[in-house]
């Protein structure tokens, strides 16, 4: 029922603006001056008034529909199956692929009719709704045709619906933020309190727990692993990584900017800008690929050349690369504040005596300040965040250690670790990566606000 | 001003011609130096890393578009591929095409015996070595039964192999004459020169070696327990090492932890097991065509520098791959397979196609919905939301949005669309409507930016002559921003094409052969490949990988351009 919906909302549309548009000109008689709003908005008023309900009764109908489909299937089976979400959704699953001829087996009777009883629901409810629509919008297309007069004031109706339009799109936004924290919350809220959960750590022990290990022993031989669900190893390592990150990102970024905005000439600019460009369009994916296969060979042999045991899948590697990946992001937002600082300010240095640098270092960074600062938390922010470069060059094991030589694991190479493959949604291994992803969100979420209120309150002062 | 002086601020004069003051402002040039040059690096040392990252991609993309092909006469029999004479399409697909091709290399490389032999030939082969004969026979029944010349693809390893990424292969002439002593199976060849002296020497010394590393060992052993079972089988390999190794003119023994020796002789090749300072006994890897004396420089000696435990190519195989690529047979060709096929297990038969499509396929779904909610969003934002909590509450959503790491979409996605709506897995729609929702502020701040950009002048002329609020936004505002949208929504789709993280999440981390045909078949995505890729231990795989990265990088670079085209073409400056 769906193309042919679509066809008829489509034509039926069409037809309306086109009356909607003819029945403007006829109304105002050759004199189209006359009319409050142009034909077209008319015609669009028309094309609205059929396609806004044709569409509302297809989208509550079709829902509808299934659910009365669904219904009239578990009719045939007792009450306890009814009951019982885990086994209905078997037999729902089960008539599904019977009404679409995929069923592989055979049917018992009582599947069979209620398969019958499916189909036979599902299309009577989609010709009702089909023609329920049609007729609402041959109806809404007679109704317009009486209301389009000369001195209808169509404009203003279209308006406000294009208004309604509009803002509907910019809650998008906030539906998306609603639906990343309900998701990422419900999940997590049941990882911590769902009765039927076994295996299940307190909020304590997540968030205080020294052990990491989702993945219990399955068998007997793999001897006595128990599930732990401690957080501390993997915010360590998160941390570990955007530590040497920062320590790499922070002072090359930092002098590029300074460099950039204060020392180079407009050629150099015109060259350093489109590399920083570059590297900031690298996607991640890349620089995972050449922190695993190019730099933690490198470090690993310098490491054994001096006698040090380096992992294969050292922090260092992973850190150094990510700490590449965030130096454009540190330039640039360092970049605009630095060259924010009004003129004046370094005049009156230079007018001192000062030389450059000593204008840079006294003047210019402390007047920038602020700005620097939160760039570095949103460097810091976007680190913690970042997943391929960790999940290509970083290890899987919870090793709880500040020695950047060995593997550590992170929060975003958990939550990929678990969810990838098959997962279902009533194991707490699964939820515990919506439990990572709920930290992970709350403190990119905490960073990034702390940097705005940076900005926000110390900005400007020095206007 | 002389009382200036004397006032407190500056209780001393300073004289600036002092030796200090001029040390100090040398100290201070010289900071002034240090600072601008450390600027200066941090410049180039990131320009550096760029760089190095971009060549190395493409020094390990650049091989995985040629490939190695062998071209060969194939008689197509019409008894192996058609038996029933039918040349019903349906026969011709199924037939076994790789018996032909077996055939060919046989006729080809004749000589080689022994089922396990056979089975190494057959190895260098790649097991779609007969797609192209089927194909054309398919597109031409008629040449069955004709003999036809067709390239047939290699196996990765012998690809490899081929671009010389195994091992160095250095050929001598010999000075000497040599006589084989047989044509097949074990020769040894006595040279009147000596030939073998230098490998000869090699191995006593390695012998010598061995010697003193073990004498050195026994001492330890000893001085902690004389009688240890360790001391006596130690002292017995010592004995045997050196009465070995006291023997002028004995002959060693090769194993394949050293690198291979081989003799070129009589269009034949040997591989040595044992050789003395001018004769060398060893296995026919390749038969001899007579027993006949050789000149010297008409016989070689050949070594293969890497170990044969350490290659994959064994010596067989390299052997035959060497003397068909001296007879010419071997070719290297545009590798069409990585631009024509999805992914495959076997290296020489992957490609990125699939990928490709499945990131055009998301890219559709993703600008088909980012586009217009973040315009009409922008629009509401910069043009007609009342300015109250609420309107302020989405501003600061959109900025936070923006920040939220992208693998925190993809629990979105994952939770949302796959578990909520039960929309498919791995389906090219999810992966669109995720990537649609990462890139939305990024559309909604750029739509803004550039609307913003437009003189209020335009837009007052507007409601000056009459026109409603919205007719003077989409009549006259909208339009002149276009420019700067079209480039920020390129910019954010370039950015949606290269995010890994959330797809990993809706599963389009699968092994997906085909080519997906629609929005909601199972796709991968090109990042997504390319990480599928890296995981994978062949060796070919890693050339794959960057030369998907050299693609992936290539259409982000055409995007990018596109962007600043279109800025420098449209852009108008008020």
């Amino acid at each position: 029922m769906v193309y042919p919906f679509f066809a008829a909302l489509t034509l039926l549309t069409g037809i309306a603006y086109a009356v909607g548009q003819r029945r403007a000109v006829s109304v105002a008689d050759g004199r189209l001056a006359d009319l409050h709003s142009l034909p077209i908005y008319h015609a669009l008023f028309t094309a609205i008034g059929v396609f806004v309900p044709m569409l509302a009764i297809f989208v509550i109908g079709t829902p509808l529909v299934s659910w009365m489909a669904h219904s009239a299937a578990l009719a045939q089976f007792d009450p306890s199956v009814q009951a019982d979400p885990l086994r209905s959704g078997v037999i729902l699953r089960d008539v599904a692929s019977i009404s679409r001829g995929q069923f592989a087996g055979n049917a018992s009777p009582e599947l069979a009719q209620a398969a019958k009883d499916y189909a036979a629901t599902l299309a009577t409810g989609g010709w009702a709704v089909f023609l329920l629509a049609i007729a609402a919008g041959v109806a809404a297309l007679a109704a317009s045709f009486g209301v389009i007069k000369v001195p209808f004031r169509a404009r203003k109706h279209v308006e406000r619906f294009a208004l309604i339009v509009l803002g509907a799109c910019a809650v998008v936004a906030i539906l998306t933020t609603v639906g990343i924290v309900f998701s990422v919350a419900f999940e997590t809220y049941r990882f911590f309190f769902d009765p039927s959960l076994s295996g299940k750590p307190t909020i304590g022990s997540f968030l205080f727990g020294l052990e990491w290990n989702p993945q219990a022993a399955m068998r007997a031989d793999q001897g006595t692993i128990s599930t732990a669900y401690g957080f501390v190893p993997l915010l360590v390592g998160s941390l570990l990584i955007t530590f040497i990150a920062i320590c790499v990102a922070g002072p090359l970024g930092l002098f590029s900017a300074i460099y950039l905005a204060e020392y180079a000439t407009p050629r150099v600019r015109s060259i350093a800008k489109p590399i920083l460009e570059i590297l900031a369009g690298i996607p991640t994916v890349v620089l995972g690929f050449f922190a695993a296969l190019t730099v933690a060979p490198l470090i690993r042999g310098l490491g054994e050349a001096y006698g040090l045991n380096v992992a294969s899948e050292s922090a260092l590697a992973a850190g150094l690369v990510m700490g590449m990946m965030i130096i454009p992001f540190i330039s640039s937002l360092s970049d605009d504040v630095i060259n924010a600082v009004p003129q004046s300010m370094r005049d009156g240095s230079y007018a001192l005596g000062a030389t450059k640098s000593e204008t840079i270092r006294q003047v210019l960074l402390p007047a920038a300040l602020p700005g620097i600062v939160s760039a570095f938390m949103l460097a810091i922010s976007r680190a913690i965040g970042e997943t391929m470069i960790v999940v290509m060059a970083a290890g899987l094991a919870a090793n709880l250690t500040l020695n950047p030589l060995d593997a550590v694991t992170t929060i975003t190479v958990q939550i990929k670790t678990i969810l990838v493959g098959d997962q279902e949604f009533d194991s707490a291994k699964t939820l515990a990566a919506f439990a990572l992803g709920f930290v992970l969100f709350f403190v990119t979420l905490m960073l990034n606000y702390i940097a705005l209120r940076i900005v926000r309150k110390y900005r400007e002062q020095y206007d | 001003m002389t009382d200036i002086t004397a006032t407190p601020m500056l209780p001393k004069r300073v004289r600036f011609d002092s030796e200090e003051m001029v040390a100090r402002v040398k100290r201070r040039y010289r900071s002034e130096r240090l600072f601008k040059s450390l600027g200066g690096a941090a410049l180039l040392l990131t320009a550096v890393f760029v760089v190095t990252v971009l060549l190395d991609i493409i020094y390990k993309g650049l091989p995985a578009f040629t490939q190695h092909h062998l071209v060969l006469d194939v008689p197509v029999r019409a008894d192996v591929i058609d038996p029933k004479g039918t040349k019903n399409p349906e026969d011709l697909r199924s037939a076994d095409y790789f018996a032909l091709m077996r055939d060919a290399l046989a006729t080809a490389v004749p000589g080689i015996e022994g089922r396990v032999e056979k089975k190494r030939l057959n190895g260098i082969l790649s097991s779609g070595a007969g797609n192209e004969l089927r194909d054309r026979v398919l597109a031409d029944p008629s040449i069955i039964g004709t003999t036809v010349k067709v390239p047939l693809l290699l196996s990765d390893d012998s690809d490899i192999y081929l671009k010389g990424k195994q091992t160095r292969v250095t050929e001598i002439p010999a000075r000497g004459t040599a006589v084989p002593s047989a044509t097949k199976g074990e020769i040894t060849i006595t040279s009147s020169g000596t030939e073998f002296a230098d490998d000869v020497a090699v191995l006593k010394k390695a012998i010598v070696n061995r010697i003193a590393e073990l004498k050195s060992r026994l001492t330890i052993v000893e001085t902690r327990d004389p009688q240890a079972a360790e001391a006596t089988s130690l002292k017995d390999e010592i004995a045997a090492l050196e009465a070995h190794s006291s023997q002028p003119a004995s002959a060693e023994t090769l194993d394949s932890k050293m690198p291979s020796l081989l003799v070129a002789i009589n269009g034949g090749l040997v591989k040595l097991s044992s050789i003395s300072d001018s004769s060398a006994t060893g296995t026919a890897l390749l038969p001899l065509q007579s027993t006949n004396e050789a000149a010297p420089g008409k016989w070689s000696v050949v070594t293969y520098d890497k170990p044969e435990s350490n290659r994959k190519t064994g010596d067989l195989e390299a052997a035959v791959l060497e003397k068909l690529r001296a007879d010419g047979k071997v070719e290297n060709k545009f590798n069409t397979i990585f631009f024509t096929h999805g992914d495959s297990r076997d290296a020489e038969l992957a490609g990125i196609l699939g990928s490709l499509v499945g990131s055009v396929l998301m890219l559709i779904v993703t600008i088909a919905l980012a586009l217009p909610f973040g315009v009409l969003a922008a629009v509401y934002l910069e043009e007609f939301a009342p300015k109250n909590k609420f309107t302020n509450l989405i501003e600061i959503n959109i900025n936070n949005l923006a920040a939220v790491p992208s693998i925190v979409f993809g629990l979105l996605g994952l939770a949302v669309f796959l578990n909520f709506f039960g929309l498919p897995r791995s389906a090219p729609l999810v992966g669109g409507l995720v990537l649609a929702l990462l890139v939305l502020p990024t559309i909604i701040i750029a739509a803004r930016a550039s609307m913003r950009a437009v003189p209020p002048s335009i837009k007052e002329a507007a409601l000056g002559v009459g026109a409603s609020h919205q007719q003077a936004i989409f009549h006259h505002v909208l339009p002149l921003a276009t420019p700067g949208i079209m480039t920020g929504t390129i910019i954010g789709m370039a950015h949606a094409l290269g995010e890994t993280a959330p797809l990993l999440m809706i599963g389009m981390l699968a092994f997906i052969v085909d080519v997906p045909q629609g929005f909601t078949d199972p796709a991968t995505a090109l990042p997504a490949q390319i990480y599928i890729w890296s995981d994978l231990p062949e060796q070919a795989f890693e050339a794959k990988t960057a030369a998907a990265i050299m693609v992936l990088l290539g259409v982000l670079l055409l995007m990018n351009g596109l962007a600043i085209w279109l800025r420098s073409k449209f852009e108008r400056r008020w």
